[in-house]
């Protein structure tokens, strides 16, 4: 298959900077259409901030961020929000409006962005609600909904306008097993039915690595290892090791930069 | 000594560039204006929510000061034998000062408020970041409906505050305190100027108004996405709405009756 085409998203060279302290510095990536590709790091590697660059929420110092053909740091500002329409994306906390009830939420989008009549808005709402379980949720407002539920109602919403691509943000972080199982095949099955890219940030490894296709693992600013999920098994890194496997010692020490223990506590 | 200038430096800098910041803000802001003109809906629920839930404190509190000012007029304006002039007194004073800063600094403490920490809270949930990501700009969809819905409820809500205010000094006054109504009223229509009084009013309210909804919005958008952030930034909200309206409301009363 042609390979410019397979890619919907390629990184390359990739260098960002927050004030003083460099997030990425030269991080090459391809990411394959139709795929669910995972991105692991340990917290506070950036990898949030790299779905904002691939979001074209940040701009980055150098290096090239292609999504679907199209430089997204280049673009204008209108472009941009052309593009935007065709990604999704799941936050952290759902992002949901706090004023509208799930029903709303969903149809926000479409109200933004198309003519629809209101029958039709309907119809394609209480799809997507469907398709994520919380068809019967629809008049409750987004304070009397679980976490699990508020992302899944987020869910809904990210493809309310059928995207080619979503992006999401630790979707795992703070669920309850039953939630997280629902989760995770909703990620598997939306991705397969409605042919999406699926972007997967987290830092749970396991259930992560169940539904993905490719692997990254990135740390202090560099992507440490790669590969489809069997192929990290079978790794020689140890720092890698050490992240899958959740090992409390290893080359990432258990104990944070201190002096001498002995030293430390006869000293005064 | 270093250490006092580098951070005499750094707060005027950081000052500066908040300055900034505040004016693109507004600049990107107006540039959405188009938003409220294709979907009024927005602009009406946001003057619901920002205007009409402020009429009753408005109301009584213009009542309360129509009051007072009837009491005090009327004492001092006895000891010249003047208390005629009791209704020209109240009219001018709430016309021209009270109406439009009273109002202000009410309106800074009730939707001002409100407005920094609804929209801080809305980008500490993500939910501006939210919009972004679904191709909306919040700047057209969340801040310039409540821009607007500020700047046109102020004069509104600062003659609704003179309207009753008078309607207070009249019930002290005449009601209570048996000047002539006749001459309360007479007194007052003739020496209040449309021009001179009302329309100064005017234009001090829709001045306060830009203000306050500035810094509101402004703060609220700007504020760091924490809750600690986004308490300090409606604390900030009231405290410079405060000093801008009555620091500007200096140089538009030298502005308007200087000379």
């Amino acid at each position: 298959m042609n390979r410019e085409k397979d890619v919907i998203v390629s990184i390359r060279g990739l260098v960002f900077s927050r004030g003083q302290r460099r997030i990425f510095d030269g991080v090459d990536m391809d990411i394959r259409r139709g795929s669910v590709t995972a991105i692991m790091g340990p917290s506070g590697t950036g990898k949030t901030t790299l779905l904002k660059l691939i979001g074209g929420q940040l701009r980055p110092q150098a290096g090239t961020i292609l999504v679907d053909g199209k430089e997204v740091p280049r673009l204008s500002r209108g472009q941009l929000y052309q593009l935007r329409k065709r990604m999704g994306m799941l936050f952290q906390t759902g992002a949901l409006l706090t004023d509208l009830n799930v029903f709303e939420n969903v149809a926000f989008p479409l109200r933004e962005h198309t003519r629809l009549p209101e029958s039709m808005i309907r119809t394609l709402v209480l799809m997507k609600l469907e398709a994520v379980g919380l068809r019967g949720a629809r008049d409750l407002m987004p304070a009397q909904l679980s976490g699990g539920m508020a992302r899944r109602v987020a869910l809904a919403r990210a493809i309310a306008l059928d995207p080619m691509m979503i992006l999401y943000d630790e979707p795992f972080t703070g669920q309850d097993p039953i939630s997280m199982g629902v989760l995770i095949k909703l990620i598997k099955t939306l991705n397969e039915a409605l042919g999406l890219t699926s972007i997967v940030v987290s830092h749970d490894v396991q259930e992560t690595a169940s539904i993905s296709d490719y692997i990254y693992v990135i740390s202090e600013g560099k992507v440490v290892g790669q590969g489809t999920p069997a192929e990290l098994e079978e790794t020689d890194s140890p720092w890698v090791r050490q992240f899958l496997n959740g090992l409390p010692d290893g080359p990432v020490p258990f104990h944070y930069q201190a002096p001498d223990y002995e030293k430390d506590l006869l000293e005064c | 000594m270093l250490g006092v200038l580098q951070r005499l430096g750094h707060t005027t800098l950081s000052g500066f560039a908040k300055l900034g910041r505040a004016n693109v803000f507004m600049l990107q802001v107006l540039s959405g204006s188009l938003e409220i003109v294709i979907r009024p809906r927005l602009l009406i629920q946001q003057m619901y929510v920002v205007g009409v839930l402020s009429i009753l404190l408005i109301g009584l509190s213009g009542f309360f000061v129509g009051m007072v000012l009837g009491l005090q007029g009327y004492n001092v304006l006895s000891d010249f034998g003047a208390e005629e002039s009791l209704g020209v007194m109240i009219a001018a004073s709430l016309v021209r000062e009270l109406g439009p800063v009273v109002t202000a600094l009410l309106f800074s403490g009730r939707a001002g408020s409100a407005l920094t920490a609804e929209i801080g809270l809305m980008k500490t949930t993500e939910q501006l970041s939210g919009m972004e990501m679904m191709a909306v700009d919040p700047l057209r969809r969340v801040i310039a409906p409540r821009f607007y819905a500020g700047f046109f409820s102020m004069p509104l809500l600062a003659a609704l505050f003179s309207f009753i205010g008078i309607y207070g000094g009249y019930f002290v006054g005449v009601g209570l305190l048996g000047v002539d109504e006749g001459s309360f009223w007479s007194q007052m229509q003739a020496a209040i100027d449309f021009k001179e009084d009302i329309v100064n009013g005017v234009i001090k309210s829709l001045v306060f108004g830009v203000i306050v909804t500035w810094i509101a919005v402004f703060e609220g958008y700007d504020a760091t996405p924490t809750s600690e952030g986004v308490s300090r930034a409606t604390t900030r909200s009231v405290v410079y709405s405060a000093f801008a309206v009555l620091g500007s409301d200096f140089v538009l009363t030298a502005l308007m009756f200087g000379d």
